[in-house]
């Protein structure tokens, strides 16, 4: 258990010492609303009907820019293959980086989302759920896309490529997750969606970790 | 135990498998050939008109054999990354650097098909089904196996984050498919699919049956092939390999 | 079984790695007991790095096999140091000492960044600090380290005449105490009874 506190603790002071990199998806996610709100056209409704859908969207892709960072400054000065070698159990090691990598993107990414939804006309009724539904998917993400940072971390261009291994898995959480916003938007009740949502990241919880552990030790090797 | 694992060890030696193959690839796609040749013919020219589709829904013939392919080659693969990562078998990662991308063909060429048939039956190129959505996501599945391991300069350790991978997809492939089949339920009111007539005939379903076989038996054969070329490429520079090219030659 | 205490601390067998089908080195037989340093020689590319990383276990050895004494991990010193720029000397090894399930008593960090010469500068991140500074701070993780088995990868390189007598002196306590060292290096690490592994490349 002391590693995965202290794991947690270290990755903190290093996210809180290095802001600009936490902040690089945030911004990226507040950007591309301002773009998508200056596209749209001046049809508020349309908008409306159309946000909760795409604000998934963009939270989506800025937890996918964020998880390029996750282990790529660990590997280059070497950290990476001292938790490799000592962070036993490498299950509770990895699990303890990937939930604060959260809690400074994906975690202020759900902060931020009733903010976008407001911007984007998305009738208050939704915007709880849109919340919500980023609550229990991003985390799911952050998993998912973990696989992906840790395959490419050893190639030096690794961004794109992990993008194109990890947006396909994300098809199920965007799935339950823009639907979860959608339906309470137009006043149905997202509570299917949400059960979904939860056993998803239960999954990912359970596996990802794995996967991520299995793929770092991989990668290695490069 | 000792006689499977001996079996199982020579089994995954490349050049047990290469000079045994040799007759496997002729088989296969003489199987092949001669099944997708009766069964084309039969499909497209001899069997009966559907009484809702016309002509237009014989394109299953081609259709339904690579949709089923593609699924099945992706599992194939996730086996196959089991393998190389529990018991490091040379033979299983080479089988899944041959058979990402011709599963991305198949997968392509059920695309394709579905999307020439969706014109006349729905009157659109593409539309948001849940069969073609899981296999167009199901391609790039293959994608990214495909780029993964183009980008790893270091062929066993590609085989091994390709393993990885091909497990995960694996593991993913049926929560996409479920939850692309509940979004539509959602979505769109239902059309017609390629299920819609269980009361098939006979003249319909046996050319579909021949022809999945036929596919089945030439895709197999592609992967004889592309394995052989694979062990050859891999193990370019031990002594038995220059040997059988020399007698080649 | 043998009896634990006389189990070598490290025994390789037969050690054979390669990459795309090269082979680096093969039939490698290294047998480390306590106070045993053994050099590892050889050209550039001759496998030095890769021998030591498949005896950590960060690269997947093609043949024979590898035995570490359980139930200790040894201790890898590498070309990337396994320091956080953005943390401080100090700040590392606490990280260090937690991975390894090892106390983190603050004089216990305080200690081994004084022993490695850092002194103040082990508490500034150590991005502001040198190369050979940060390198320092990486033996940092010789001093508190329990593992009996070293892994060193060009352990004095990038470091001053005083920092390699640094290294030189823990390599002597380390083989004191009842280690054993296994050194990857370009020139002789200049003490007594160092055995020496030829790759030939």
């Amino acid at each position: 258990m002391s590693i995965a506190v202290a794991q947690v603790r270290r990755d903190f002071l290093v996210a809180f010492r290095a802001r600009a990199d936490a902040v690089h998806p945030v911004a990226f996610f507040a950007l591309t609303v301002v773009l998508f709100g200056l596209s749209m056209g001046p049809d508020r409704q349309a908008m409306g009907e159309l946000a909760p859908g795409m604000v998934w969207v963009l939270a989506l892709l800025a937890t996918m820019m964020g998880t390029d960072t996750l282990f790529r400054r660990d590997f280059e000065d070497g950290t990476l293959e001292q938790l490799l070698l000592h962070g036993r159990p490498l299950f509770v090691a990895v699990l303890a980086k990937l939930f604060a990598h959260w809690c400074v993107t994906g975690l202020v990414l759900t902060a931020l989302s009733p903010l976008a939804g407001l911007m984007l006309q998305v009738p208050a009724e939704g915007l709880p759920a849109l919340a919500g539904s980023l609550a229990l998917g991003t985390p799911a993400l952050t998993l998912i896309g973990a696989i992906a940072a840790a395959l490419t971390v050893g190639l030096g261009r690794g961004g794109m490529l992990a993008a194109v291994i990890a947006l396909p898995l994300f098809v199920p959480v965007l799935i339950f997750g823009a639907g979860a916003s959608l339906a309470a938007a137009s006043g149905a009740s997202p509570a299917a969606e949400f059960l979904w949502l939860g056993a998803l990241l239960a999954a990912a919880l359970t596996l990802a970790p794995f996967a991520v552990g299995l793929a770092l030790r991989v990668s290695q090797e490069y | 135990m000792g006689r499977f694992t001996t079996w199982f060890h020579r089994m995954g030696s490349p050049r047990w498998f290469f000079d045994l193959s040799r007759p496997w690839l002729v088989g296969f796609l003489a199987v092949g050939v001669t099944l997708l040749g009766v069964g084309t013919v039969w499909g497209l020219g001899f069997a009966p008109p559907d009484y809702q589709q016309g002509d237009s829904y014989r394109i299953i013939y081609i259709h339904v054999p690579s949709a089923h392919l593609a699924e099945a080659l992706y599992v194939a693969m996730g086996v196959a990354g089991i393998v190389v990562l529990v018991w490091r078998m040379k033979l299983a990662d080479m089988f899944i650097a041959v058979t990402a991308p011709v599963g991305m063909a198949v997968t392509g060429i059920a695309l394709l098909t579905g999307a020439i048939w969706g014109r006349p039956t729905w009157g659109a190129w593409w539309v948001w089904d849940a069969r073609t959505t899981s296999v167009l996501v199901l391609f790039f599945l293959y994608l990214g196996i495909v780029a993964l391991r183009q980008a790893i300069p270091r062929a066993d350790q590609a085989g091994r984050a390709a393993a990885v991978l091909a497990i995960v997809g694996t593991v993913n492939v049926p929560i996409i498919k479920y939850s692309v089949d509940w979004w539509l339920t959602l979505h769109q009111p239902a059309s017609i699919t390629f299920t819609a007539a269980p009361a098939m005939p006979p003249s319909m379903w046996v050319p579909l049956l021949i022809n999945m076989v036929g596919f089945y038996a030439l895709v197999a054969a592609f992967l004889v092939a592309g394995l052989r070329n694979e062990v050859l490429l891999r193990e370019a520079d031990a002594q038995w390999v220059r040997d059988w090219l020399e007698r080649a030659s | 079984m043998a009896d634990p205490s006389n189990e070598p601390l490290l025994c390789t067998r037969g050690l054979a790695c390669g990459v795309n089908g090269r082979t680096l080195f093969e039939g490698v037989e290294l047998t480390l007991s306590a106070g045993d340093l053994v050099e590892v020689r050889g050209p550039n590319g001759s496998g030095k790095t890769t021998l030591l990383r498949c005896i950590a276990g960060l690269f997947t050895e093609e043949a024979g096999s590898v035995r570490v004494r359980p139930p200790e991990r040894p201790l890898y010193l590498g070309h990337k140091p396994g320091v956080n720029p953005m943390l401080s000397a100090l700040e590392n090894i606490r990280w260090y000492l937690a991975l390894e399930g090892l106390s983190r008593d603050a004089d216990v960090c305080r200690d081994a960044v004084d022993t490695v010469g850092l002194g103040r500068a082990g508490r500034v991140p150590c991005a502001t600090l040198s190369a050979g500074q940060r390198r320092r701070a990486a033996l940092a993780r010789l001093v508190v380290t329990e593992a009996p088995l070293w892994l060193l990868d060009e352990p004095f390189s990038a470091l001053d005449d005083a920092g390699q007598d640094l290294v030189r002196s823990l390599i002597d306590r380390h083989r004191d105490a009842g280690g054993a060292v296994l050194c990857a290096t370009h020139e002789p690490v200049g003490l007594p009874d160092a055995g020496r592994l030829e790759l030939p490349g």
